[in-house]
């Protein structure tokens, strides 16, 4: 028996191995935005949901998707956009969570501020601004180390 | 379901968007520089979002872009309140404050509306915007209670944006969801910041009217539009 479909679940393994085009350090399956892998006849239909609504990484996201699907050798491909349940860092996975903090960016936290400086690990940290260099982060100081970092915001 | 109704949500959007965007490179610090150009983004975001959906239930062809970047001063559909020149950072914070305040009203109103397309916009844009509001609420609370200075500034940019506040919450057949109903939680929200701001509210409720029905924008618009639309109606065919 020869599978001439490439499997659902290889699409999400191949997925899962690029890399979001503004936060390399996590894929786009640890993001959360790839909502659903489904094949309708002899086209692959990949959901995707935005982050931030502008967010300008979005075409590129769209562009990376379909060129690793082509490069494994998916002809026919379908990108459907779905704003609804609006994306939530609730579906960031625990693997994501875990690389952007050892990337040195302190992951979403129900209480709205990062739990401690990703790089210190003190508790004793500030908020500079609410917005920082992409729509997803925040920009906060460490007081200990006196390092400026990202925090990803809970939204 | 109106398209008017959409294109006014859009228009919104787009107008304080692209004032917001001329800031970029200008703001008194970099943080807020960053901000403001975050801000700008969210709302350009929004604005494809509604337009785009007016554009396909209106089925004439026109995409989000035609819309925006293919009309006259006269067709926009947007409050007068976001048309407002920059000015300075006082009256720029306190027109982002009052139409925050109104816009976090309305998206959360418009989550519930029946149409599914339109929640989910609503849904979508409302996460964006609580931030929005709590920024915009932080800033006016430091700068109207910061120095006599600031205070001054706030207080000044409050009476000159005061008159616009009225238009937010005039209603026809054409919106979405009834303005005047957001009336009461807008005054609760503002008046709170006001009074920990140390601001007084103007005592004239006077309002200009005209944006939301393009009946009569202020000059601003036109040159504003003037900016924004030159490249792509000088080279219709451009494309990126």
């Amino acid at each position: 028996m020869v599978e001439t479909r490439a499997s659902v679940s290889d699409v999400w393994a191949w997925l899962s191995d690029v890399p979001d085009p503004e936060i390399p350090a996590i894929s786009l399956v640890d993001l959360g935005i790839i909502r659903d892998i489904a094949w309708q006849g002899d086209t692959l239909e990949v959901t995707v949901t935005p982050t931030y609504s502008g967010c300008p990484a979005t075409s590129v996201i769209n562009f990376e998707i379909e060129a690793a699907l082509r490069a494994h050798g998916i002809q026919n491909l379908s990108l459907k956009r779905q704003i609804a349940p609006p994306w939530t860092t609730d579906w960031l996975s625990d693997a994501g969570r875990a690389k952007l903090e050892a990337y040195g960016i302190a992951p979403p936290q129900p209480a709205g501020g990062p739990q401690h400086c990703p790089l210190c690990k003190s508790t004793s940290v500030e908020r500079i601004s609410q917005f920082g260099s992409t729509p997803c982060k925040a920009q906060w100081r460490c007081t200990d180390c006196l390092e400026p970092f990202d925090y990803f915001k809970c939204i | 379901m109106s398209i008017n109704g959409l294109i006014r949500l859009g228009d919104n959007a787009l107008v304080l968007g692209q004032r917001l965007s001329e800031w970029c490179g200008h703001a008194p610090a970099l943080e807020e520089d960053i901000a403001l150009a975050n801000i700008a983004l969210d709302l350009i975001g929004q604005t494809q979002l509604w337009l785009g959906l007016a554009g396909e239930r209106e089925g004439a062809g026109r995409s989000a872009d035609t819309l925006a970047f293919h009309r006259d001063a006269w067709d926009f559909r947007n409050l007068l309140l976001v048309e407002q020149p920059n000015r300075d950072f006082a009256v720029t914070m306190m027109r982002q404050f009052l139409f925050d305040a109104w816009h976090f009203e309305a998206l959360t109103a418009l989550s519930t509306h029946d149409d599914d397309e339109i929640n989910a916009i609503a849904q979508k844009s409302l996460k964006e915007v609580t931030y929005h509001r709590e920024r915009a609420t932080d800033m006016v609370i430091a700068l109207g209670d910061g120095t006599e200075e600031s205070h001054d500034r706030m207080q000044g940019a409050l009476d000159r944006m005061w008159p616009y506040v009225g238009e937010m919450f005039t209603t026809d057949a054409d919106d979405l969801t009834d303005m005047t109903a957001l009336r009461p939680r807008f005054d609760a929200h503002v008046m709170a910041a006001l009074a920990e701001a140390t601001l007084t509210r103007p005592k004239s409720d006077f309002a200009h009217l005209g944006g939301k029905t393009g009946t009569r924008h202020s000059e601003h618009l036109g040159h504003m539009l003037a900016t924004m639309q030159v490249l792509p109606r000088s080279y219709p065919d451009a494309t990126w």
